[in-house]
């Protein structure tokens, strides 16, 4: 094929979905030129499955984004239909918010941040080859033979590579929701050495509300106060649309019964291996045989559309047979289907090629994040994305990486997760993935990654001045309730623990102590004069840092612990084959994952504590050469 | 410095001196809070480094367990590099055993095979041509010690275990599911919860009580034989282990000081120790070694008591059986082949009540076999059920266990006042723990739980 010489750039994204719209974002704004290289205009910013997000673990990951200065806490607060907290009542570190997006305002809103951003370029077309030179991109060629020049490259393409869209018996090459798939980069990423594997997901039909009678449903409301994802975001209350809960019956389950020699899950077709955590509906059925019913939510898709989103009945089977299950269901018994539910299979790139940075290890400058490195879910991908476009622009720029750690962020833990573990399904994140859940919560992802994102230059003025603000009062308002001592006697706090059912004090003790009666909540101080009136964050902040404090120092003391292994680098050109002592599956592991610290190490199935311990040792003689 | 840990240096089996060796960080205050110096007002921490300093090893009520010499050498000039302190105990596996305890007990981990020496070589206390011996230390320990304490844990401890990993994952799961997945998975029922909890720390209890008691088949017990001087219990020892050990002569107070050895009652080691007769004497030696027999009466197991037929019971005889309790004790009524009998059944019954007796002379072995059968059954009576026999975990699976225990207390204390998430550390830190028993990683198997349990799936 001839080609021409198109441009260049120093970061080309490949990708415009979630993990691609952050890492462009994050990579002009960093100040490096980007080209945004989307297979289609329409698709950028869409979300071909379920329209929601958030929930446990996921809404951390938002914060997380928001806080270093990433976009899509930002863009599911100014696009969504219904925002609610779940987990109420279960804790600080599992209390999540879940957003119901109006997808179509939501690919709007993305797409008008992506065309204001300066140094950004979106380009329409299919790339079909990765150039490299000596190990290191040095550019890519699309379809129609534009060649671009650049020095990094990011591969966001999501469910795109290769996909295979199954429907019964129907089967076709298209990437989600019907799309064009990928088909000439999978193979370029072979030639550049990489492996590949394959993975399975699917969703379920999407129906005509005007066809579905909601009187046979439980309506599930949104939250009457004002929610929102991002710290910059301004607080208000957009009208909420409901989302809508029904079930299954035996007569649904009994179709999917008579109809499972049609069902490519069961007949061999599908090969993929798919999420043990989002089953298709047959497989629930299947699975679950002593059940005659399961939940099913109908949810809006938008405030524009009359397609609504039927949660919890992903399927490949064949058109008809969706049909009539659907109309098995209460409230459905006259629905339309406008969209048929498929399973789709999809090339990933085996992460344990990755380097902690998103880079791939083999080729220098190629960096992949997504659903390409086998996680699901909008919010994984796109924390991938920010921290793949940042490491991307540090590197053109000549600084060293960003890791985050367990420790640090859930997306510590689910990068270091891709490039530990095995995986033999597409990657969901989850709160008890990680270890020290009690610090890594909701409400305090600001003050874990803000300063983060100011150094690595993502926080605009306005967020960092908020966030100085909150830490300021924070700080204030902490001192005075631990120096704050009341007193039996106090005719404040008496009365006050007479009404709340609690015992009388004993002793002199501070505010802050006394706030972890758990009959006490922070507003009982605000409404007897103890406490001046905050923003509702700052109370939360207090409330929970006084409350938890010996659950969260407990924490804390685990974390210096696992600090210390974390700290203790490997170098990168480490031979394994050469250390003495190391069981076989050991070097074998180590040399399949080339972990970037001991700790890291530690974590890989098959290392033994003993090797762990052998490892210390050489790394140490090593040192005193 | 790093996390303070302990283990037992010396050789096992018998020896003069048995040493525990503690290394890292806040080991001489540690060591401080359980140590009664001979000299009031020392303090271990006060004390310059390499210094030797003698007292008593005491339990947290005051009790001694042994008295030792406890050298402290501090960072860097130690083995490791880091604090060091070696207590050094008397010899015997059960002494150095009881001071590891101690120290376990106030939070100091056991050390793991080969950790000492790991730790010197990367403090930079040993070169690098010693490089290769640490490693194959490690090579040869960690993994074969935890290959045979997993092979040793069978039959119905291993059942055991393995029950309390499946409840102990399957609660996890409940719990960690209805955090994860809200809209699929209710809350937990607390009810329910805390009864089953309970179950799994009574079941813990259990297996920690089993563990101690089948400690009697690994470590042996201690039998103390017990009298005035010159009642026979250097021949007593001697008979029962059918070699000369002690010095036998007709002087009273010919045995000085305790004199130990092991015989074998029916599989069990038994360690058994002669004490210089008791008596008030005026010669120094005697009485320390009279004040160390009081001691080891103390600590004994089980304890013979020896009186002379030919004496009748002596004020010194009322003396010693007032200092020793009454469930350990065996009475040995000696030199019953003699014709000058003093003690009659009434005075006995008087004296002893409910107390086994034997009567017999240790010169002419009568009524051994007798006391040997008898030393069985009471040991064996300490509730030793068939079932529990197959119960040997080592010190470090009993670390474990203990600590899977705490984690499911905390669980329980907290759980009305404290939020799920919050619960969930502690049952997260229960499975890990359990986990070190079978050297397994659990948490994968709780997401495994999760998905098989559960119908997930949105």
């Amino acid at each position: 094929m001839i080609t021409y010489a198109a441009g260049s750039y120093q970061v080309v994204v490949i990708g415009a979905g979630h993990a691609g719209c952050e890492a462009a974002l994050a990579s002009a704004r960093m100040g490096c030129s980007t080209l945004l290289v989307t297979l289609s205009m329409e698709n950028i910013a869409l979300m071909p499955c379920n329209p929601s997000i958030g929930g446990p673990a996921k809404a951390q990951l938002v914060r997380e984004i928001d806080a270093l200065g990433g976009e899509l806490g930002v863009n599911i607060d100014k696009a969504n239909i219904q925002v609610r907290t779940i987990n109420t009542g279960k804790g600080p570190a599992v209390q999540a918010l879940r957003a119901q997006a109006d997808k179509y305002e939501y690919h709007k809103e993305m797409l008008r941040t992506l065309l204001d951003q300066p140094n950004l370029d979106i380009l329409m077309a299919e790339v079909t080859r990765i150039e490299t030179k000596a190990g290191r991109v040095t550019g890519i060629v699309t379809k129609t033979g534009a060649h671009f020049d650049c020095q990094a490259i990011i591969v966001t393409s999501g469910t795109y590579l290769k996909g295979r869209i199954i429907i019964g018996d129907i089967i076709f090459d298209g990437g989600p929701g019907n799309q064009f798939p990928a088909t000439m980069l999978s193979q370029s990423l072979q030639d550049l050495g990489l492996s590949l594997g394959r993975f399975k997901t699917g969703t379920p039909p999407r129906i005509s509300k005007k066809s579905v009678d909601f009187t046979k449903m439980v309506e599930q409301p949104g939250d009457e106060r004002p929610l929102r994802f991002s710290y910059i975001s301004p607080v208000f209350i957009r009208p909420q649309l409901s989302c809508w809960l029904t079930h299954s019956t035996p007569q649904t389950h009994q179709i999917v019964m008579d109809n499972l020699d049609r069902a490519p899950m069961f007949t061999g077709v599908i090969q993929g291996l798919g999420p043990r955590y989002c089953p298709s509906f047959e497989d629930k059925v299947v699975r679950f045989a002593h059940k005659d019913s399961h939940q099913l939510f109908v949810e809006p898709e938008g405030r524009a559309t009359d397609e609504m989103y039927v949660q919890g009945l992903n399927t490949s089977l064949p058109e008809d047979v969706q049909i009539q299950v659907l109309r098995s269901i209460p409230g459905l018994e006259k629905v339309r289907m406008i969209r048929t539910g498929y399973a789709i299979e999809y090339d990933y790139v085996l992460p344990s090629q990755l380097k902690s940075t998103l880079e791939t290890r083999g080729i220098a400058g190629l960096f992949t994040a997504g659903q390409i490195n086998g996680t699901s879910g909008y919010e994984e991908a796109a924390a991938q994305g920010i921290i793949a476009g940042i490491n991307a622009a540090r590197q053109v720029l000549d600084q060293e990486p960003l890791v985050l750690k367990r420790s640090q962020a859930y997306i510590g833990v689910l990068i270091d997760d891709l490039t530990t573990k095995e995986m033999d399904e597409p990657y969901r994140l989850l709160t008890s993935r990680a270890e020290y859940r009690l610090l890594l919560r909701q409400d305090n992802a600001d003050l874990r990654l803000t300063e983060i994102g100011r150094q690595i230059g993502l926080v605009s003025e306005e967020r960092w001045r908020i966030f100085q603000e909150k830490t300021q009062l924070l700080e204030k308002e902490t001192q005075r309730m631990r120096e704050y001592a009341v007193t039996p006697s106090d005719k404040v706090i008496g009365p006050l623990l007479v009404a709340k059912g609690s015992s009388p004090l004993k002793d002199r003790i501070s505010l802050w102590e006394l706030l972890r009666r758990p009959e006490l909540e922070i507003e009982d101080y605000l409404k007897v004069g103890l406490l001046d009136e905050y923003d509702l964050d700052i109370l939360e902040q207090l409330e929970i840092q006084a409350k938890y404090e010996g659950y969260i120092n407990k924490q804390h003391e685990q974390v210096k612990r696992f600090e210390k292994m974390e700290s203790k680098l490997i170098p990168a050109a480490i031979n394994y084959e050469n250390i003495p002592g190391l069981s076989n599956e050991a070097k074998h592991k180590l040399n399949q994952f080339q972990p970037s610290s001991v700790g890291q190490a530690s974590r890989i199935a098959g290392v033994s504590p003993a090797d762990v311990n052998i490892l210390l040792i050489y790394l140490e003689k090593e040192r005193r050469k | 410095m790093q996390g303070a840990i302990a283990a037992i240096s010396t050789p096992p089996g018998e020896g003069g001196i048995a040493i525990v060796r503690l290394s890292g960080n806040k080991v001489i205050e540690t060591v401080d809070g359980m140590f009664k110096p001979h000299r009031q007002g020392v303090q271990l921490k006060a004390r310059p480094s390499h210094t030797l300093t003698l007292g008593w090893i005491i339990d947290p009520e005051g009790q001694v367990l042994d008295e030792a010499l406890v050298s402290i050498m501090r960072e860097p000039h130690s083995y490791t590099g880091e604090d060091v302190v070696e207590i050094n105990c008397h010899g015997g596996t059960l002494p150095a055993r009881q001071v590891l305890e101690r120290v376990i007990q106030a939070g100091i981990r056991l050390a793991e095979p080969g950790e000492f020496t790991r730790r010197a070589f990367l403090n930079g206390r040993l070169d690098v041509s010693q490089a290769e011996a640490v490693i194959d230390v490690i090579r040869a320990k960690t993994d074969k010690a935890m290959q045979i304490a997993v092979r040793r844990l069978q039959g119905s401890t291993h059942r055991q275990v393995q029950q309390l990993e499946d409840e102990l994952i399957q609660i996890n799961a409940l719990v960690e599911a209805s955090l994860d997945f809200p809209d699929e998975v209710g809350d937990p029922d607390y009810v329910e919860l805390r009864e089953r909890l309970q179950q799994i720390v009574d079941q813990l209890d259990h297996m920690l009580e089993a563990a101690r008691r089948a400690d009697i088949y690994r470590e042996g017990i201690t039998i103390a034989i017990a009298g005035k001087p010159n009642v026979g219990k250097s021949s007593l020892l001697n008979a029962l282990l059918r070699k000369d050990k002690a010095i036998v002569t007709d002087i009273p107070g010919t045995t000085r000081d305790v004199i130990e050895d092991w015989l074998n009652v029916k599989g069990i080691p038994v360690r058994i120790l002669d004490t210089a007769g008791i008596r008030v004497t005026e010669d120094m030696v005697e009485r320390i070694g009279v004040e160390r027999s009081q001691e080891v009466i103390q600590q004994a197991d089980l304890i013979i008591f020896l009186l002379d037929v030919t004496t009748g019971i002596t004020a010194e005889d009322q003396f010693i059986y007032d200092s020793i309790a009454p469930n350990k004790l065996i009475v040995l009524v000696n030199k019953e082949d003699l014709d000058d009998k003093k003690v009659t059944e009434e005075d006995l019954d008087q004296m002893l009540g409910s107390v086994p007796i034997i009567r017999g002379s240790v010169k002419e072995e009568i009524g051994l076999k007798e006391l040997e059968d008898l030393i069985e059954e009471l040991i064996l009576a300490g509730g030793l059920e068939s079932d529990d026999l197959e119960m040997v975990v080592n010190l470090r699976q009993q670390q474990s266990l203990h600590q899977a225990r705490q984690h499911v207390q905390e669980v329980l204390s907290y759980m009305e006042t404290t939020t799920l998430d919050c619960l969930g550390v502690d049952l997260r830190g229960a499975l890990e723990s359990l986990g070190e028993v079978t050297g397994k990683n659990l948490k994968e198997e709780v997401l495994d739980r999760i998905f098989h349990d559960f119908c997930i799936g949105k």
